[in-house]
């Protein structure tokens, strides 16, 4: 052997390697050229917030630019960035364990004395909302999207085809699974190759069987809560409603980032969809003639038995703006008066959102589907309980492991018993 | 690379000081199930790969170095994906297999398979990085074997023409034993190239269904940028450094690359 060529091949392995290493980094940002840079997540609702920054650019003399990035990255790109001291300065992000360790470093603006020096943006949003924003009990985000149940949805022309009504009971669930197979359509459309899809049915199931406080003991940091006994019953019952084909065959290929499982939907080749409200924004943007005539929408029934209150709601109380606290954050927060300014509020019920400020209500009427609008609206008005989804809700070492562990349940990789043991095992 | 180990000694995510926790890291690495799988799916990727293109990127590379007709045209088109960036080619093949909406939906039926969908299974979405990374370096290999071919000189199959060799002889016994170096050359690049694999796997499959395709360096990626713990990707990376290093350093000890023979022994 050749010691220096071995070196030789070593050092290319490594450069490989490194070549290799840097194809997960999400890139650089520009900062500190005087412009406000506001880190998005892109999607077909951002439309709301390029608006307010034209509306900022033109009406203030600082300039705002808004760098959008795909909702599939989004967080290794926000942590990317964090972490290399180019962050942005001002946000998108879902509160909770979303923004926690940037708060136990210091990153954030603590915005209590924002919201004091600006009384009308403390009233503008409903409490319990704008409460979410807080870390420790303190504010840390400011609300800018409409609130976000998770529900189903459904294809009315489809429905009428089958001869069927939308499902009240779980047992109407299991009647139309079967209906739907015979008429060679797949009842459920499920984006299994983004599992925070598959965490959806875990989500309802176990809130349903078992009631709120199954999963937040989990998210209050115990995790001998995943041992409740609804949590291996939501996965039996998954595991069963899988091999009954209740999602079709090929569901662990299918995207739900890329709008896939929402086309499914729009045609007609799945009859129902589990997904947050935002789908019906999606259906506007990709699909406007079904979502105007044929898309219906119902919240998920109560499990027979169940302990948990059948109006309890799963999903994401919002979205937040959080700002990075680099000393120079005037015009960041004069952004922030932004997204509960008339125009923007109106901007969102437009594009189908159900916004979290307090006079929402009477601008309903002007949302492209009124009643979806209202009915959303009481859903998360009448809610006893409103679960952050569970990946939000649980730190990133725990809740990404986790969401493989359900993505792995779904295609029969693992029994409803070791997928508990497997999640129970996570810390 | 010192920098590396030293990580995978802490807990890190990314923010702030890493602290340090010895080697907690390597203790999880050697109990991981989800690792051992990951190495080995690397070493079956890493294996299939080879045993895949090089037979493949040697006959075309070889029929390529010759003078027939429409060679050049038909080698053009065949280069192609060469010139194609691996997140394009992924995205590009990722529709093309979408089980609703892709060409499948109307070539399945047509075979007798409606049901065509490779990406739910485990063996099918595994088959389908090797064979998208087959599709996208055979052309360089052939590219390499090319030029190799054209190197070997005419006197030789002259000579074996006169003494009676056909063609499948003169590939045999002039045509192979010239191309030794290329193919060691050619093989390294696979090996290292496929142990370090990620593109395709993150854009077509992102590791899954379950952990199915979360080979070594997806592993590490998820570790790391998705789970926010470097420390723990940086054990695996060094794992992986080892790999590479340990792969090129047999290969180049057993084919006599190192040595550095004269291809033209005999002449």
């Amino acid at each position: 052997m050749i010691p220096h060529r071995a070196g030789a091949a070593g050092a290319l392995a490594l450069l490989l390697f490194t070549a290799t290493a840097c194809g997960g980094d999400a890139g650089s940002q520009d900062s500190g050229d005087g412009e406000m840079n506001i880190m998005m997540y892109q999607d077909s609702l951002a439309v709301v917030q390029e608006n307010a920054v034209e509306r900022f650019n033109q009406n203030n003399e600082a300039t705002a630019a808004m760098n959008q990035v795909a909702p599939d990255g989004y967080e290794d790109k926000l942590r990317t960035v964090m972490g290399s001291g180019q962050a942005p300065d001002m946000f998108f992000n879902w509160g909770g364990g979303s923004i926690e360790p940037y708060v136990e470093q210091e990153m954030l603006l603590p915005l209590g004395a924002t919201l004091q020096e600006n009384p009308e943006m403390q009233d503008a949003f409903i409490p319990s909302i704008l409460e979410a924003g807080k870390i420790n009990d303190t504010q840390y985000g400011i609300p800018l999207r409409g609130t976000q149940p998770k529900m189903i949805f459904y294809n009315e022309k489809v429905f009428e085809e089958a001869g069927v009504e939308p499902p009240e009971t779980w047992e109407d669930i299991q009647n139309l699974i079967d209906t739907f197979k015979e008429e060679g359509v797949t009842p459920f459309a499920l984006g299994g190759a983004t599992p925070w899809a598959d965490l959806m049915w875990m989500e309802y199931l176990v809130a349903r069987i078992g009631g709120h406080d199954v999963f937040q003991q989990i998210a209050n940091g115990d995790s001998a809560g995943w041992k409740d006994p609804a949590i291996l019953e939501a996965a039996q019952i998954i595991q069963d409603m899988v091999k009954n084909g209740a999602f079709g065959d090929s569901y662990a290929s299918v995207s739900a980032a890329d709008g896939s499982a929402s086309a499914l939907l729009a045609d007609g080749q799945a009859a129902m969809h589990l997904m947050g409200s935002w789908e019906f924004s999606t259906q506007l943007a990709d699909a406007p003639e079904f979502a105007k005539n044929d898309l219906g929408y119902v919240a998920f029934p109560a499990m027979p038995d169940g302990e948990g209150n059948a109006q309890a709601v799963v999903g994401n109380p919002t979205n937040y703006f959080s700002i990075t606290d680099d000393g120079d954050t005037d015009a960041a927060v004069e952004f922030l008066k932004q997204t509960y300014s008339d125009e923007y509020v109106k901007d969102m019920v437009e594009n189908g959102e159900v916004p979290t400020t307090t006079g929402a209500e009477e601008m309903l009427d002007e949302a492209p589907n009124p009643d979806f609008a209202r009915f959303q609206y009481a859903m998360v008005r009448d809610a006893p309980t409103f679960q952050l989804s569970w990946d939000q809700a649980l730190p990133r070492s725990v809740a990404e492991p986790m969401v493989t562990e359900i993505e792995k349940l779904f295609n029969q990789q693992v029994t409803p018993e070791e997928f508990v043991d497997n999640v129970a095992a996570l810390q | 690379m010192v920098l590396v180990v030293y990580l995978s000694l802490t807990t890190w995510g990314g923010l702030g000081v890493p602290q340090f926790t010895g080697l907690s890291n390597w203790i999880r690495l050697v109990g991981d199930p989800v690792a051992h799988r990951a190495i080995l799916l690397t070493l079956i990727l890493t294996g299939g790969s080879w045993a895949l293109q090089t037979p493949i990127a040697l006959l075309l590379g070889v029929w390529a170095s010759g003078r027939q007709r429409n060679r050049a045209v038909l080698s053009a088109i065949f280069f192609v994906p060469l010139l194609l960036s691996s997140a394009a080619i992924a995205i590009i093949w990722r529709a093309l297999l979408d089980p609703n909406f892709g060409p499948l939906t109307t070539i399945g039926p047509l075979i007798g398979m409606p049901g065509l969908d490779f990406l739910s299974s485990e063996t099918g979405a595994f088959g389908v990085i090797l064979f998208v990374s087959a599709w996208q370096f055979i052309p360089l290999h052939t590219l390499l074997y090319q030029g190799g071919a054209r190197q070997i000189p005419e006197s030789l199959y002259q000579a074996a023409e006169i003494d009676g060799a056909g063609r499948y002889r003169a590939f045999w016994h002039i045509t192979l034993p010239q191309l030794r170096n290329t193919i060691t050359t050619s093989s390294v690049l696979m090996v290292v190239g496929s142990l370090t694999y990620f593109d395709t796997v993150l854009i077509i499959t992102g590791g899954g269904p379950g952990h199915a395709t979360t080979i070594v360096p997806y592993l590490m990626y998820e570790a790391g940028f998705q789970n926010y713990q470097f420390g723990y990707a940086s054990a695996v990376a060094c794992v992986l450094v080892a790999f590479a290093t340990l792969a090129s350093l047999l290969m180049v000890r057993f084919t006599g690359f190192g040595k550095m023979r004269s291809t033209r022994e005999g002449m």
